[in-house]
């Protein structure tokens, strides 16, 4: 098994931590993990993404052109990544601030409205943690049980404000996928 | 402890504090700044000094002063900035100062780009400095390699009395992975007492003084034989390398660092499509290891470089075959990642009997 996530959006989005739980979920499975960020003369507002592997075998490049899945937050990441998916890989697009449709007609795309599903718990800030439970249920690269016990090492003891309501955001994005499934 | 995630940057500096370090001095530059960052924070707990320089030549400056004091002492910079400091790691090669020197490379020259790259393997492992000297450069592919590396290069920086040069890139810098803290080897070697270091007359009988100035010509020259039987010790026992696949391989890839984890991935796919490909993957880069290449020269029908860099080690590969067979070359500059199909479409040619 070997999963190669891109995770893309703009600065401030949450798109490295996104990555950063998978990661962090993968090494607590035991796996082998790599995480690298795009890094660059960055700023709020600003494009971001994350490269993630998480495989059995040692990890090879940590940059990846051959993405399993990719998953888009805004517009210009869809325009960018949506050709390094491989054939038959996923790709997630937040729909909320995604206003074209993917063209590629080999892969399986999930449309995830993530701000909106956010702001309907009361916070925007959790639309990564929505998007974050639709991938996991989709790809299953990593436990949600264990991206759960990722979450508190990941975001320290700063946000256990947050945990309660990250934790719905994320069975929210679930509960997405498994109706997708089952209305197929 | 078990496995932390971490940056390849906080990953090298946690690495140098277990390893004793407690003396850092630096300049900020991109993509290293975590290291700083890291030290800021950690050597005041662990009482520790750390200073922020006003430049990389007056950093180098003070690793020539603490590491003269005997002092476990290490500087990290990137590209430019490791510029800066060659008339520096000069006189510490000179004095025979042990220190630990960081270049998290990125691309150039000049001022270039903050993206990772393999520009300054020239720079390291041929000079950079003025005058006859070595260091000893060590190249990581992982996090945890760093890590262990780490810890290594202090050692022999105290066994050689020399600079120890660890050579990464911006990627690995920057990108995370476990590491094992608990798992870094410590060392066996039997380290020298640092009875040269200048802590103060007390009651020895002569003053102990770092210097390298030696006006007079056969003195200097004695001192010159002196540092190169330490670099011929050196060459015989600090050479590293890994060997993959290659006892039938036909064609051999060649890489270090990041550019090395690209490189077996390229392996891995070019033996399921039936190729014989085997990869050498130099980790110290002086002392080269020539040993994987006479091993496997009369074999192969040629070797492929990959370097993130328009080729500077090959020239070390060519002298290490010898030129018995082609030694062939694919890089990448500026902090682009040479791509892997063009990689196979190279193996394939060389298999094939390109010269």
């Amino acid at each position: 098994m070997e999963e190669r996530i891109i995770f893309a959006g703009f600065g401030g989005q949450g798109v490295l931590t996104m990555g950063l739980i998978i990661t962090y979920a993968g090494m607590l499975e035991g796996k082998n993990v790599s995480w690298t960020p795009s890094y660059g003369p960055e700023m709020r507002g600003g494009t971001a993404n994350c490269n993630v592997t998480v495989s059995d075998d040692e990890v090879g490049s940590p940059v990846i052109i051959e993405a399993t899945s990719v998953v888009v937050m805004n517009r210009p990441s869809l325009d960018k990544y949506e050709s390094y998916v491989i054939p038959g890989g996923k790709l997630f697009v937040n729909t909320s601030l995604v206003d074209r449709k993917p063209q590629r007609k080999d892969i399986e795309v999930y449309e995830v409205p993530a701000n909106e599903i956010a702001s309907e718990l009361g916070n925007l800030k959790v639309a990564n943690m929505v998007m974050l439970g639709a991938f996991v249920e989709a790809t299953k690269v990593v436990k949600m049980e264990t991206v759960l016990k990722a979450l508190p090492e990941v975001f320290g003891k700063g946000k256990e404000h947050m945990m309660a309501i990250n934790e719905e955001a994320l069975e929210k994005g679930a509960e997405l996928i498994i109706n997708m499934v089952s209305t197929k | 402890m078990a496995k932390v995630l971490m940056k390849g940057n906080e990953a090298l500096a946690e690495a140098a504090i277990q390893a004793g370090c407690r003396h850092y001095f630096g300049y900020p530059i991109t993509p290293q700044n975590e290291v700083t960052a890291y030290m800021a924070k950690r050597m005041p707990e662990v009482g520790g000094v750390f200073l922020q320089a006003e430049s990389e030549v007056s950093a180098i400056n003070m690793v020539y002063g603490a590491g003269g004091a005997g002092a476990r002492v290490m500087t990290s910079t990137s590209s430019p900035g490791l510029s800066l400091m060659q008339e520096g790691i000069s006189y510490l090669a000179g004095a025979q100062v042990p220190c630990v020197i960081v270049n998290i490379m990125r691309g150039g020259p000049g001022l270039g780009d903050i993206q990772g790259a393999q520009g300054d393997y020239f720079q390291s492992t041929k000079g950079g400095g003025h005058g006859d000297y070595k260091l000893i450069v060590l190249a990581p592919s992982t996090i945890q390699e760093m890590a262990d590396l780490v810890q290594e290069a202090f050692d022999i920086a105290d066994e050689y009395r020399n600079p120890v040069v660890i050579l990464g890139d911006g990627m690995l810098g920057q990108m995370m992975e476990p590491v094992d803290f608990e798992n870094v080897k410590k060392t066996k070697r039997n380290l020298p007492e640092k009875t040269w270091a200048t802590t103060g007359r007390g009651n020895r009988e002569h003053r102990n003084v770092i210097n390298s100035l030696y006006i007079d010509p056969p003195v200097l020259e004695k001192h010159n034989y002196v540092l190169f039987e330490k670099y011929k010790r050196a060459e015989q026992n600090e050479v590293r390398y890994e060997m993959v696949n290659c006892d039938d391989a036909e064609v051999i890839l060649v890489a270090y660092g990041t550019m090395a984890r690209v490189a077996k991935n390229v392996m891995n796919i070019a033996r399921r499509e039936g190729h014989k490909v085997g990869l050498i993957r130099p980790i110290s880069l002086w002392p080269f290891p020539k040993e994987p290449f006479k091993k496997t020269v009369d074999q192969v029908k040629g070797y492929l470089v990959v370097e993130m860099s328009m080729g500077q080690m090959v020239e070390d590969v060519q002298l290490a075959t010898e030129c018995k067979k082609p030694v062939h070359f694919y890089g990448r500059p500026a902090g682009m990642i040479p791509e892997p199909s063009v990689m196979l479409e190279k193996i394939k040619q060389i298999a094939g009997g390109a010269r």
